[in-house]
């Protein structure tokens, strides 16, 4: 027993060593979203109407990815991976990702995941990477998605594989010959440099305003390399761990919001005459 | 039931140190649990060489009734050298009130911090049952790490139906960390709270950008979590003839638990001035005010009004005001009784930061921009050439 334990330490250590010899990898979650500008719902069935909705890589997983393609291009020896969990379509997305220079894809489609909760994707997420990426050095997320809004994949993630996490970044750097990330973050009351030891987790909060359109070299590049798909069956996971059936939280009911009357539109082209207006408002809300 | 590998266990004893209760030891180096472990799972995450797991089998319904009393996270900030509760906290104790009113359970607020935390007592006036005490030299600064083995540690130990943390950056960082380590279901950014007759708690957000709200339940798990969006609900005036009791929970709490490292910490924000979220009265820039020169009006406006000054994210890029004062999607969320955007297009990123706000008044140029369709009053014409005017009149 015990000689069977010190062999596993000694494989540990084995382990370790031969790491440091491999390629830092970066694996970049990112979900696929509607432009939420256009989301309409159908009274009737309170459901969303999705046809003729544009679906976009979600902005702030697009921060997450130039990120991570600037500590490639700063430090390099990184390998990039994307990953996200979605629909065949949403494989769009990732084709996005391989355009603007990730170095490989992997999407986690299979009907048996449809319906899940941010624990279930969280925990599928995890399963997935510890299936086929055990190896990661970092993940970096979005700060949230811009449809769910929830801003809970990430942390919950983390939880899951036990490692530790930054917040709302807004840059990073690898320090401690890349076994540690620095990020500065924005916090309520200003800013805040937080150091992790890797494996961590890092989301992403900002990142340039411009959006780098992609060369035609790098479209036909993305072409030529790997977008794997995956299946529940690759996974090391329960059948009743999966989509609807292993979220723990149940979506009853979706309305729309309670339209808010639009109030008067005032001409103010003369500012004498809006002055007035506005201080007449402002005495019958007793704001002054 | 906490299970041990004991093939895989190394007997480093990490698992000992993380532990909040001293609950598991290293005898002769494996790894034993003992009676007074409470399933927290501090240790299963910690474990270098998953040697540790928690089997947690659906709970069946007559088990979740066991499960009592709401809980609030208190969560404190500094406010002239000073720890204090957020003003969230006493939104979640009015709400949080009426849902133990409605149950029939005792209403609790849970507080972390180094021995600083004073004058909590006041908290029992505006709705509390018990205060619950955390305090360790370890929790002076909010880390994620120490924060969600304590609140992991009390909810393991006092197992209450309902637990509520204010949608603030650090309780949207902490409550999905708790979440995921007790393996319980998650509610985000709620703006409303209620109890149905089967006495479940039904939360309700929205979601898509505010296009949709939607109704979300925890039917497996307890307690049932949630993160409450700031200024939505309003706090109720003190009673000075209410009663109750503090309590202490013991910490243990190692240093090793803490990952995170501040290296550096920059304030922009004035510390006088009332921060954005609290602020009862907004003006906010837009690149519409042109230059940063003339945000000297739009200071002078608030100041008129007694209220403070703020921005959409484009001035923010601009380098015209910090980070601290952005409202919005990737800046802050704002719930004011008057909000007053001016030069603002009204992007949806925007949008989903003001909304809730009471009153909005729009000053633009442009009769078709979006930030008229939130106004109570839009003012369609040149604001910096109506913004003189009008403070000019106030002051009169
Ligand atoms: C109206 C509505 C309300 C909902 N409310 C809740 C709720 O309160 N609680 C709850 O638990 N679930 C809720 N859900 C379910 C939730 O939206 C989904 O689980 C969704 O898959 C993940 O949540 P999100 O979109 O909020 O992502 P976020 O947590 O906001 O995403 C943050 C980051 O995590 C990563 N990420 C997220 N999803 C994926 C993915 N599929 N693949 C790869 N990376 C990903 C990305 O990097 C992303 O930027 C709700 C769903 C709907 C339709
Ligand atoms: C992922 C993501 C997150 C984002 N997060 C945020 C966020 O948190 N907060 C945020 O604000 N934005 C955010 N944005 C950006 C958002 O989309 C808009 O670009 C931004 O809000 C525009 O700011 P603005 O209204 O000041 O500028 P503009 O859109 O340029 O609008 C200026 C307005 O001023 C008017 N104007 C011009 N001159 C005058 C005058 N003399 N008098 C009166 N009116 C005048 C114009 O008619 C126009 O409507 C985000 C974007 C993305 C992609
Ligand atoms: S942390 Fe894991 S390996 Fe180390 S003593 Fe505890 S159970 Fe054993
Ligand atoms: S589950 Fe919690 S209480 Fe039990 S041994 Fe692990 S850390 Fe200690």
């Amino acid at each position: 027993m015990i000689a069977d334990r010190y062999n596993k330490i000694s494989v540990n250590l084995r382990r370790s060593v031969a790491e440091k010899l491999v390629k830092m990898k970066i694996l970049i979650c990112v979900k696929q979203v509607p432009e939420i500008t256009d989301v309409k719902i159908n009274p009737e069935t309170g459901t969303l109407i999705r046809e003729g909705v544009d679906s976009i890589l979600n902005p702030f997983c697009e921060y997450a990815v130039e990120m991570g393609l600037e500590l490639e291009r700063h430090y390099g020896d990184i390998e990039t991976v994307a990953i996200s969990m979605g629909p065949p379509q949403a494989s769009s997305a990732l084709i996005r990702c391989l355009e603007m220079g990730v170095d490989r894809a992997t999407l986690l489609a299979d009907m048996r995941f449809a319906g899940s909760d941010t624990w279930a994707t969280a925990f599928t997420l995890a399963q997935a990477i510890r299936a086929m990426e055990g190896d990661f050095d970092l993940i970096l997320v979005g700060k949230q998605a811009i449809d769910g809004d929830t801003a809970q994949v990430g942390p919950e993630l983390s939880e899951i594989l036990g490692i530790p996490q930054i917040m709302y970044a807004v840059s990073v750097e690898l320090t401690g010959n890349k076994k540690k990330i620095r990020a500065k973050r924005e916090i309520e009351t200003g800013n805040e440099i937080m150091e992790i030891k890797l494996p961590g987790l890092v989301s992403l909060s900002k990142g340039p305003m411009i959006r780098s359109v992609s060369s035609f070299k790098e479209i036909l590049d993305a072409r030529k390399k790997e977008l794997r798909v995956a299946t529940a069956s690759d996974l090391n996971i329960d059948e009743n761990e999966l989509g609807l059936g292993g979220s723990l939280t149940q979506v009853v009911k979706i309305f729309p919001p309670q339209v808010k009357k639009t109030g008067k539109l005032v001409d103010g082209s003369e500012p004498q005459g809006a002055a007035k207006k506005l201080i007449g408002f402002l005495r019958e809300r007793k704001f002054v | 039931m906490l299970k041990i590998d004991t093939e895989k266990c190394t007997g480093c004893k990490i698992c000992e140190k993380v532990c909040p209760f001293g609950a598991i030891v290293v005898v002769d180096n494996i790894a034993q649990i003992q009676d007074n472990c409470t399933l927290c799972g501090a240790c299963v995450n910690s474990c270098p060489v998953e040697a540790l797991s928690i089997e947690r089998k659906p709970v069946p319904k007559e088990e979740l009734d066991k499960f009592s009393g709401i809980f609030i996270w208190g969560e404190c900030e500094e406010k002239n050298e000073r720890i204090v509760p957020k003003k969230v906290v006493r939104e979640l104790l009015a709400q949080g009130r009426k849902l133990a009113d409605r149950l029939d359970q005792d209403l609790t607020v849970v507080f972390l911090g180094d021995g600083k935390l004073t004058g909590l007592e006041t908290l029992i006036t505006y709705g509390a049952d018990r205060i619950m005490r955390c305090q360790h030299k370890l929790l002076g600064n909010f880390t994620t790490d120490s924060f969600t083995n304590v609140i992991s540690a009390v909810i393991s130990k006092e197992r209450p139906s309902v637990f509520l943390f204010g949608a603030t950056p650090h309780g949207r960082e902490l409550a999905p960390r708790v979440a995921a380590r007790l393996h319980l279901g998650l509610t985000a950014d709620c703006t409303g709270l209620e109890i149905d007759e089967k006495g479940e708690l039904i939360q309700t957000r929205p979601a898509f950008g505010g296009n949709i709200m939607a109704s979300i339940v925890s039917p497996y798990t307890r307690p049932q979590m949630a993160t409450v969006r700031p200024n939505v609900f309003s706090f109720v005036e003190p009673d000075n003839s209410r009663k109750g009791e503090i309590q202490d929970f013991d910490v243990i709490l190692s240093p090793s638990a803490i990952r995170t490292k501040v290296v550096a910490m920059e304030r922009l924000s004035d510390e006088r001035e009332v921060s954005i979220e609290d602020a009862d009265i907004i003006v906010s820039a837009g690149k519409g005010c042109q230059k940063k020169e003339n945000l000297k009006l739009i200071q002078e406006l608030a100041d008129a009004l007694g209220g403070v000054t703020a921005g959409s994210r484009a001035i923010v890029e601009l380098d015209w005001i910090p980070h601290t004062k952005q409202v919005g999607q990737s800046g802050l969320t704002v719930g004011p009784q008057l909000y007053i955007a001016v030069g603002i297009s009204g992007a949806i990123q925007h949008l989903v930061g003001m909304s809730s706000a009471k009153t909005i008044i729009a000053i633009n140029k442009d009769p078709d921009a979006p930030i008229f369709k939130v106004a109570d009053l839009g003012i369609v014409g040149d604001a910096m050439d109506i913004l003189p005017v009008l403070i000019r009149d106030l002051k009169k």
